[in-house]
């Protein structure tokens, strides 16, 4: 920490003043700052790249250095990452898979590039050091508990292995004492993330063990997808254990009917793979009013997300799977029912996603 | 209409047709935008704020003679681009597409009087929805002056020329003023109290500009407050008479059409654009001189449509000319002296009570038909 008086922090102290911020009106300080230093900004979070790795042919592992806007983050959130692909701002959820306690706060994202994914090929073929990205704060709820609990169950498949390598990372950080059991799914050998960190752990953290497995050929010891006879591989007793599963919703859903067979409380999940939704088009009724642009439409049954592109539309979205809070806006009038928790909202004022809300008879939104 | 006789009438399919292929113009360029076009405002921009500190920066030395006029001259285009071609295009939602919360539509503020969100308002929604139409898009004449024959002729309106020229010096706070439609307080069909929330949004944005330009920058010189604050001054009304001259020849030379609110009731798709194109006139120039009027001389193809990305008007502007020289709908172009000439022959004439015996839009439509005749020749100028 720079003390009071370095020049470095009386630099910062004179961008931050209120003086420069009424010389720089109406824009701010910040409109200007940014086109010579984009990290030194008062307000957005920002990182630089700081190092580039391609673990695997269908991945790439960035080192992040945030600005000092980032709150940091509990290991095993995720954090949306901004960028620039052919002039349009990008954003996507990713799970940060370093430790809590990393060095100077730096993030390590391992992005798997989907078919489709334009963020994850864009970062896989263009990602160099020195690029600046956005940042959201850290959000999600798939985290340690405070004091850490005794067992800890990770389960990943795929990708899904960057959050609860984020967790396993900062429990060896922390020196923790107590078990530690990973069952961890790839696709093939030749897919599979954090091998050779995973071995080094293995033989320096006490009480941790790791049992890969590959869905397609043969793995050792553990043979196909997640089955019940895996756990033994790596726990005692799964039941003490808390546990932190992250991957396709196959995986997740089989996790689950295990637990639910041994009536033990859901374990805590995370998955950025968006849950086929099926909408119920046929009985949808009411009519949707976008206050703000004067427009009106019959209710189609599709999320209002949708529903407003339709309309002609344009609104700010980002994952448009209900993580990123990007769509978030005004509902001033009616309920909706949100597609992924099947809940429903209060007819009062609120702010929804509307990527992930699908209206419950007449609903009227500020857009 | 006025001058209805200039412009052919178009049968319900013509109009149809003709809606369909500006449509069509609309998809393409909306289906090709991308990293050219962020690139294109991100330079804009950059150039924009470097401008305004090195104008800032020159302005502090401006007990030098050559740094107070370049320091003046510098922060006059960044005014001027600021409002123009960043400020005006960026409110309309013409990068909206690039979702960078910094250009959002809906949240940019510009380095002018009056706050973006009246502007919001005034502009993109009642003078480009209701675009002409004598009684309800308030651009014409702003309240204080009498722009067209179809508004009744009062003695007030001897000060025409005067009022314009009032209008130019101080057009930001003109503007700023705008969307509290004074002359309705005047008129006692609102009152001040009901304003009170938008006079409280003005003064903010007057206060927070002033603060800036006249006693912030001027303080910080120290004993050459007096220059500063004169070249602070000296851009601001520059940036006034540019803005003031740009805009009052999008609508209103010799030529343009006004509208009556029966012929613009229950318009179709067609119909809107057939009247965005009568009611628009283009200026001629290079491409510094379009950058600066904010691409602006390009009104028509930006009332066709208001958001594409600007700097992409002068690439569809052959497509569209090429239509309306098809359907015979004349195409009002010119350089800035004529049309800005003609303008200010309409401010003086219309200062006077109509002769008898002479109607407007017999007038009007000789000077359509002038305009129409001089078309070939800069058509063959053009190539």
């Amino acid at each position: 920490m720079p003390t009071a008086t370095s020049p470095l922090s009386l630099g910062r102290r004179l961008l931050r003043s209120s003086l420069l911020e009424a010389l720089a009106y109406p824009h701010g300080v910040d409109r200007y700052v940014e086109l010579v230093r984009p990290l030194l900004v008062k307000r957005e979070a920002r990182a630089e790249v700081t190092a580039v790795r391609r673990q695997t042919p269908k991945s790439v592992t960035i080192t992040l250095c945030p600005n000092e806007n980032w709150r940091g983050l509990h290991a095993g959130q995720f954090v949306g990452v901004s960028v620039e692909i052919e002039g349009v701002r990008e954003t996507r959820p990713y799970s940060p898979a370093s430790s809590q306690h990393a060095a100077g706060g730096a993030l390590e994202l391992t992005v798997s590039t989907h078919p489709e994914g334009k963020v994850s090929r864009y970062l896989r073929e263009h990602a160099r050091p020195g690029m600046i990205v956005g940042l959201t704060q850290a959000q999600g709820e798939f985290v340690l508990a405070d004091p850490r609990p005794e067992r800890v169950l990770l389960i990943s498949g795929g990708s899904g292995i960057t959050p609860v390598m984020a967790i396993l990372r900062t429990l060896c950080d922390e020196g923790f004492a107590g078990e530690i059991g990973f069952l961890n799914y790839a696709r093939s050998h030749r897919l599979a993330l954090y091998g050779p960190e995973l071995d080094r752990l293995c033989d320096s953290q006490r009480g941790l063990r790791v049992a890969r497995g590959f869905t397609r050929g043969r793995g050792l010891p553990l043979n196909g997808r997640f089955a019940r006879e895996h756990l033994r591989a790596v726990v005692s007793d799964h039941r003490e254990a808390a546990a932190f599963v992250c991957g396709p919703p196959a995986l997740i859903d089989s996790v689950r009917s295990i637990w639910a067979q041994d009536g033990l409380p859901d374990p805590a999940v995370e998955s950025f793979t968006p849950p086929a939704l099926s909408f119920d088009t046929a009985s949808a009724e009411g009519l949707v009013s976008f206050s703000r642009s004067g427009r009106e439409a019959a209710n189609s049954g599709l999320p209002l997300l949708e529903q407003a592109e339709d309309a002609g539309l344009a609104p700010a979205h980002g994952c448009r799977m209900g993580i990123c809070n990007t769509c978030s806006c005004l509902k001033t009038a009616g309920r909706v029912r949100n597609v992924i928790t099947g809940e429903l909202s209060g007819d009062r004022d609120e702010r929804i996603r509307i990527c992930v809300s699908v209206p419950v008879g007449n609903v009227a939104l500020d857009l | 209409m006025s001058a209805a006789a200039a412009a052919p009438r178009l049968t319900a399919e013509q109009l149809e047709a003709f809606g369909q292929e500006l449509d069509a113009i609309r998809a393409r360029v909306l289906a090709d935008l991308g990293e050219r076009d962020a690139d294109y405002i991100n330079k804009v921009i950059r150039a924009q704020r470097g401008l305004e500190v090195a104008g800032r920066g020159l302005l502090l030395l401006g007990f030098l003679p050559p740094a107070w006029i370049g320091g003046t001259a510098a922060l006059s285009l960044s005014k001027i681009l600021d409002n123009m071609e960043i400020g005006h295009n960026v409110m309309h939602g013409q990068y909206d597409w690039m979702k960078d919360p910094r250009l959002n539509g809906k949240t940019f503020e510009w380095d002018t009087a009056c706050p973006g969100d009246q502007w919001r308002h005034s502009h993109n929604y009642m003078h480009h929805t209701h675009t002409n139409i004598v009684g309800k898009d308030r651009d014409i004449g702003y309240g204080i002056l009498r722009m067209s024959e179809d508004q009744p002729w009062r003695p007030y309106y001897l000060g025409n020329p005067i009022y314009a020229a009032l209008l130019a010096t101080f057009f930001q706070y003109g503007v700023a003023v705008h969307d509290l439609e004074a002359e309705r307080i005047a008129a006692g069909e609102e009152t001040l109290q009901e304003k009170r929330a938008m006079l409280e949004e003005i003064w903010t944005k007057v206060r927070g500009q002033t603060l800036k330009d006249y006693v912030l920058f001027p303080l910080l010189s120290g004993p050459s407050f007096p220059l500063v604050l004169a070249g602070n001054a000296t851009a601001n009304l520059a940036r006034n008479l540019w803005a003031f001259t740009i805009i009052f020849c999008g609508h209103f030379p010799e030529g343009t059409h006004e509208f009556t609110e029966e012929e613009a009731e229950n318009e179709t798709r067609g119909e809107w654009y057939y009247r965005q194109l009568l009611g628009s006139a283009n200026l001629t120039g290079g491409k510094l001189f379009h950058v600066l009027a904010g691409n602006l001389s390009h009104q028509i193809e930006h009332h066709l449509f208001p958001d594409l990305p600007a700097h992409r008007y002068a690439e569809i502007l052959v497509d569209v000319r090429e239509i309306c020289e098809r359907y015979g709908i004349p195409y009002n172009t010119g350089p800035l002296r004529k049309q800005f000439g003609s303008v200010v022959r309409k401010i003086v004439k219309l200062a006077l009570p109509p002769l008898p015996g002479r109607s407007g839009s017999g007038h009007d439509a000789e000077q359509t038909k002038a305009a129409a005749e001089a078309r070939p020749k800069e058509l063959a100028a053009a190539a």
